[in-house]
């Protein structure tokens, strides 16, 4: 494990855990070679990320597999899911993590507008709200978080707000 | 006496040792026991020689216990290997007439031994040191020759030998014997053998034996120890069966049927074990440590001089100091816990769409909860808002609200008439004969409550509709009115019981007369006719005295009905109105003319709420019956126990959640403060009993007392120094008492006042970061509008690479700097001026709340050494902000 001196120095992650590599090719044994001296280009396909137990369940699992991988299609190398598993660990500072639920929670453009928030919304409760419900509760989000009143969400607005949430972590 | 103890650890060793070789029969072994215990005899040898009269008495002591102790092994041993290893022996056959010697041997020493042993451990000396020498020796041999004597015996070969077998098996018929009749000394011999086997449990790591060896030593000793510890001594079972005896013996005095009150009266005996009385707490129930009137008044019981009747009473009111100070303690936390802190309501929904997903959950079930979950609190948060938003026709509203309090008022009086209207009744009924009293008008009390309690509540609920409040004050008052109508019912019944327990006091006292004067008569007849002062008492049999109505036991009864109908009550109401209904809903909705599921009956709900206050209702019955009945106390615990189990069975099987989506948990303080009113109420009449009413003459751990609290006063008088009672006299002086009430008022009042100082602080702040935050937002707005670099900027600086170059970035930083300190123009003093837009930056960095076209927190990126790309930058960067980059 060559590479494992390298991962250690640039995730969050202790010795013990960098043998998620061996989780990663536990994905796909038949893909993923043991060598990684050569930097082998490998990647895994979404269907196979996703159906990791950390994520099958997570409505987010998609966006998440998505931001992550280098291509944005959910296909990752290994240095994307150290990178994923990094950012989700434990010891990745807050501002960071608010980083990247933001880029979870946008869709395309940089800034979260209302539909990303019906997306969002739709996912977090399968679908159980109504229409005007849905409109209603985008509205007062874009009102309570959107500082600048330009209608959407910049990373800005994001942050100041999610620092602030006490189940943020 | 050194060579003495190396012997005896040999001994022990060997003890051991050998009960695993034949198990094992490793030759090796074999050799090696050999050869220590060639070892032992020299050293046993030589020690004889050099001293002889110092050994013998020190045998004196030592000799009886440890051969106390080998006598118990001995059997075992033997017992154990004439199981193992008969086979063995078999095979050995052949070697068998080698050991005839030293089988002939031990047969005497056997007989030696046991001739010995009748003396009883008397007489130790050289010999009988020899003996144990030999003995041991032989035990090894003799083992297999105990096995093979056992197989002579069967074939009834040598009669000589078969006394072998015989004394092992009169050993094992001692053993037996023993655990049913054990001598002291046996017990002592026992006990020690069981330490023993303990240490040995204990130490078993250390020993450099094989690992099978050890298992099998293990199993054995634990299964001996087992065997053993409980019976005799030492232990848990030994410290369960003390404890047992002490709480029969100690706190229940005499047995059931010594005295009247722990008898069944003769009248009742007949009927006594019928279901229906037990049923009805009647006969056995009635006269058992149930209830209050078991309890004898004996001012000391036992060796320990156990005081019944005051702990009786200081377990009684310690019952409700403990709760009062738990209930308190709990609110006061979960007023600290709750601490509706100032960024509540700012970003509820915000907060709840980002961060309300729990990115640990891994199991589909989990899942599904947290999705309902949060379905659950959005839209409690849309409801809220909704009704933030609602303006309607405040005089209507008014009206309507005074009407429907108009309503519940006379609901709950009716129910409290009603109440004890068929109280009323029952005390006439039970002054009939109860055989002419059908089921309905014997349990009309309980059934009418319980009706009650299930009428009134949705009735309430309709009536509320009225009222149009925000559905989490109408929670609330849901629950208060509730509340009132239980606690209501419950007073009533409480007056009903009083009016009964005077009628019974005024009985009793008649009673009473009538048995002295009786006894009057008695005495004095008795004198006449055999004309001596000399008076034998009266002996009746317990179940023939003359006894009162007991109304202590009385109440208690009626409260331990009451827990149990209540009981009844919610699992028929749990099998009727929740199983059955939802098993009919279930399966006739495949036949039916509409959807029963969605439509009418549909599941029912599970109301948390009301579940919660019939806990809280239940709780406060305790409070007040357990004072006259105190196995109400593991009454309901088994009631609590089986309704868990049952009621989660309930939920998962077949209730939907509460269409209301409030969650309970929140108004945790009002529940809290619910159950304080109940304790409190419930207080109330135990200790105005207490205090006033007069404790039956012949039942109960008061018996005999003017007052029941007289226990205490006797006490301190009779039992405490003298001092203490001065004490307590002062302290009791309404002089000491009345200013002590008047300094906690005037604390207490003093508290508030600057609670509701801290509170209004509390507002005032949150509105001045309320207003802050405004500011900020316009000064924003105004600035996003007027500052038409900014958005070019803007435009410019996301990069869609994500990783911008620091160098690139710094260029940028500039620009906002200069154009920023345009864009505030406003601002006088600040316009154009290096030197001031300087200042104006490090005070802006200075100051992370300062409005002026700054971010709300300036954002750093992600740390350096971050491997992700790092984001875009955002508008606000830079800004006294140092770049992190």
């Amino acid at each position: 494990m060559q590479t494992a001196h390298i991962e250690f120095d640039c995730t969050y992650f202790t010795r013990k855990e960098i043998l998620l590599f061996y989780r990663y090719r536990d994905l796909a044994p038949q893909l993923v070679p043991l060598d990684y001296t050569n930097h082998p280009d490998v990647k895994l396909p979404y269907e196979l990320i996703g159906s990791m137990p950390e994520l099958k369940d997570n409505p987010f699992r998609q966006r998440i597999a998505e931001v992550f991988s280098e291509d944005g299609e959910g296909n990752m190398t290994l240095d994307d899911f150290l990178d994923m598993f990094s950012v989700l660990s434990e010891m990745a500072p807050r501002d960071l993590k608010a980083y990247y639920a933001f880029k979870i929670y946008f869709n395309n453009d940089d800034f979260i507008c209302k539909s990303d928030l019906e997306k969002t919304l739709n996912k977090l409760t399968r679908n159980e709200l109504t229409e005007d419900e849905v409109r209603m509760v985008c509205e007062k989000v874009i009102d309570e978080a959107d500082l600048d009143n330009d209608g959407r969400l910049s990373l800005e607005d994001f942050q100041h707000m999610i620092v602030r949430a006490p189940d943020f972590l | 006496m050194p060579p003495k103890r190396k012997n005896d650890a040999i001994i022990q060793a060997e003890d051991v040792g050998m009960e695993v070789d034949a198990t094992l029969d490793s030759g090796s072994e074999d050799e090696a026991r050999r050869r220590s215990k060639n070892r032992r005899a020299k050293a046993q040898r030589k020690t004889k020689q050099v001293s002889d009269d110092e050994d013998d008495e020190e045998d004196e002591d030592e000799a009886p216990r440890k051969r106390g102790r080998r006598k118990r092994t001995k059997p075992q041993d033997s017992d154990q290997d004439d199981e193992e290893d008969k086979r063995r022996v078999r095979q050995k056959g052949a070697k068998a007439p080698r050991r005839k010697a030293a089988n002939e041997e031990r047969d005497e020493e056997s007989e030696e031994d046991q001739g010995k042993r009748k003396k009883g451990g008397r007489a130790p000396s050289k010999q009988e040191k020899e003996d144990q020498n030999k003995e041991r020796k032989g035990n090894v041999k003799g083992k297999d020759e105990t096995n093979k004597g056992s197989e002579k015996d069967k074939k009834k070969k040598n009669g000589k030998q078969s006394s072998s077998p015989a004394s092992s098996s009169e050993d094992e018929s001692e053993d037996e014997s023993d655990e049913e009749s054990m001598s002291e000394g046996e017990i002592a011999a026992l006990k020690e053998q069981v330490e023993e086997k303990k240490k040995l449990i204990a130490t078993l790591r250390n020993k450099p034996w094989r690992m099978k060896r050890r298992l099998v030593l293990l199993k054995e000793a634990q299964e001996f120890v087992e065997k053993f510890e409980g019976a005799l001594g030492k232990g848990r079972g030994k410290k369960l069966y003390a404890f047992k005896v002490m709480m029969t013996k100690v706190l229940m005095g005499l047995p059931y049927g010594s005295i009247p009150r722990k008898t069944v009266p003769r009248s009742e005996q007949d009927t006594a074990m019928d279901f229906s009385v037990l049923f009805d707490f009647g006969g056995y129930c009635k006269y058992s440590i149930l209830f209050y009137g078991y309890y004898n008044n004996e001012r000391n019981i036992g060796v320990l001089k156990f005081r019944l009747p005051l702990s009786y009473l200081l377990t009684g009111v310690g019952i409700f100091g403990y709760s009062l100070m738990v209930v308190i303690r709990t609110m006061a936390r979960n007023a600290n816990e709750g601490g509706d802190g100032g960024d509540e309501g700012e970003f509820t929904f915000s907060w709840k769409m980002f961060t309300s997903w729990d990115y640990l959950i891994g199991n589909p079930e989990t899942a599904d909860n947290k999705y309902a979950s949060i379905t659950t609190s959005f839209k409690e948060s849309i409801v809220d808002e909704k009704e933030n938003q609602k303006d309607e026709n405040i005089h209507l509203q008014r009206f309507l609200r005074i009407l429907a309090n108009i309503m519940i008022l006379c609901c709950l009086g009716g129910s409290g008439y009603l109440i004890y209207f068929v109280v009323k009744r029952s005390q006439d009924f039970a002054k009939m004969d109860p055989a002419s009293l059908t089921w309905f008008q014997k349990n009309e009390v309980e059934f009418v409550m319980s009706l009650l309690g299930l009428v009134c509540p949705p009735l309430f609920e309709t009536i509320a509709e009225l009222e149009d409040y925000h559905p989490r004050i109408a929670l609330k008052w849901q629950l208060g009115r509730i509340f009132a109508l239980f606690l209501g019912n419950l007073y009533t019944f409480l007056f009903a019981l009083f009016d009964e327990v005077n009628d019974k006091l005024e009985t009793e006292q008649e009673l009473k007369n009538a048995t002295e004067w009786a006894i009057h008569e008695y005495n004095a007849n008795y004198s006449s006719y055999y004309n001596t002062m000399d008076v034998p008492p009266l002996v009746v049999n317990p179940a023939d005295a003359v006894r009162g109505p007991c109304w202590e036991t009385a109440v208690g009864i009626e409260f331990v009905k009451l827990i149990v109908s209540d009981m009844q009550v919610t699992f028929l109401t749990i099998l009727i109105g929740d199983f059955a209904r939802a098993i009919i809903v279930r399966f006739l909705n495949y036949c039916w003319c509409w959807d029963l599921e969605a439509g009418f009956p549909s599941y029912a709900e599970f109301d948390i709420s009301g579940n919660v206050l019939g806990l809280i209702f239940n709780q406060g019955m305790i409070w007040m019956g357990a004072f006259y009945a105190p196995g109400l106390v593991g009454l309901n615990v088994l009631r609590l126990l089986t309704s868990m189990y049952f009621q989660c069975w309930a939920v998962m099987a077949c209730n939907v959640p509460h269409e209301r989506v409030f969650k309970a948990s929140r108004s945790n303080n009002f529940y809290m403060g619910l159950l304080l009113l109940v304790l409190f109420l419930s207080l109330l009449p135990v200790v105005y009993t207490i205090m006033t009413l007069p404790p039956s003459f012949d039942c109960g751990p008061f018996s005999g007392q003017d007052r029941m609290y007289d226990v205490v006063m006797e006490t301190i008088t009779q039992d405490l120094p003298a001092f203490i009672g001065t004490i307590f006299t002062y302290a009791t002086n309404p002089g000491l008492i009345m200013p002590a009430v008047l300094l906690m008022v005037l604390a207490i009042y003093y508290l508030n006042t600057v609670s509701k100082g801290y509170q209004q602080a509390n507002l005032d702040l949150k509105k001045k970061m309320k207003m802050a935050r405004d500011e900020e937002k316009n000064r924003r707005n105004n600035k996003d509008s007027t500052n038409q670099v900014m958005k070019d900027l803007e435009d410019l600086l996301p990069n869609k690479s994500l990783i911008p170059p620091p160098t690139e970035e710094e260029p940028p930083h500039d620009i906002v700097i200069e154009k920023g300190g345009k864009s505030t123009k406003m601002k006088p003093g600040s316009a154009g001026k290096g030197v001031n837009l300087q200042k104006e930056v490090s005070l802006a960095a200075t100051n992370p709340r300062g409005p002026v076209a700054h971010p709300p927190r300036a954002r750093g990126g992600p740390p350096g050494h971050l491997r992700g790309p790092l984001p875009g930058p955002g508008r606000g960067r830079g800004r006294g902000a140092p770049p992190r980059t």
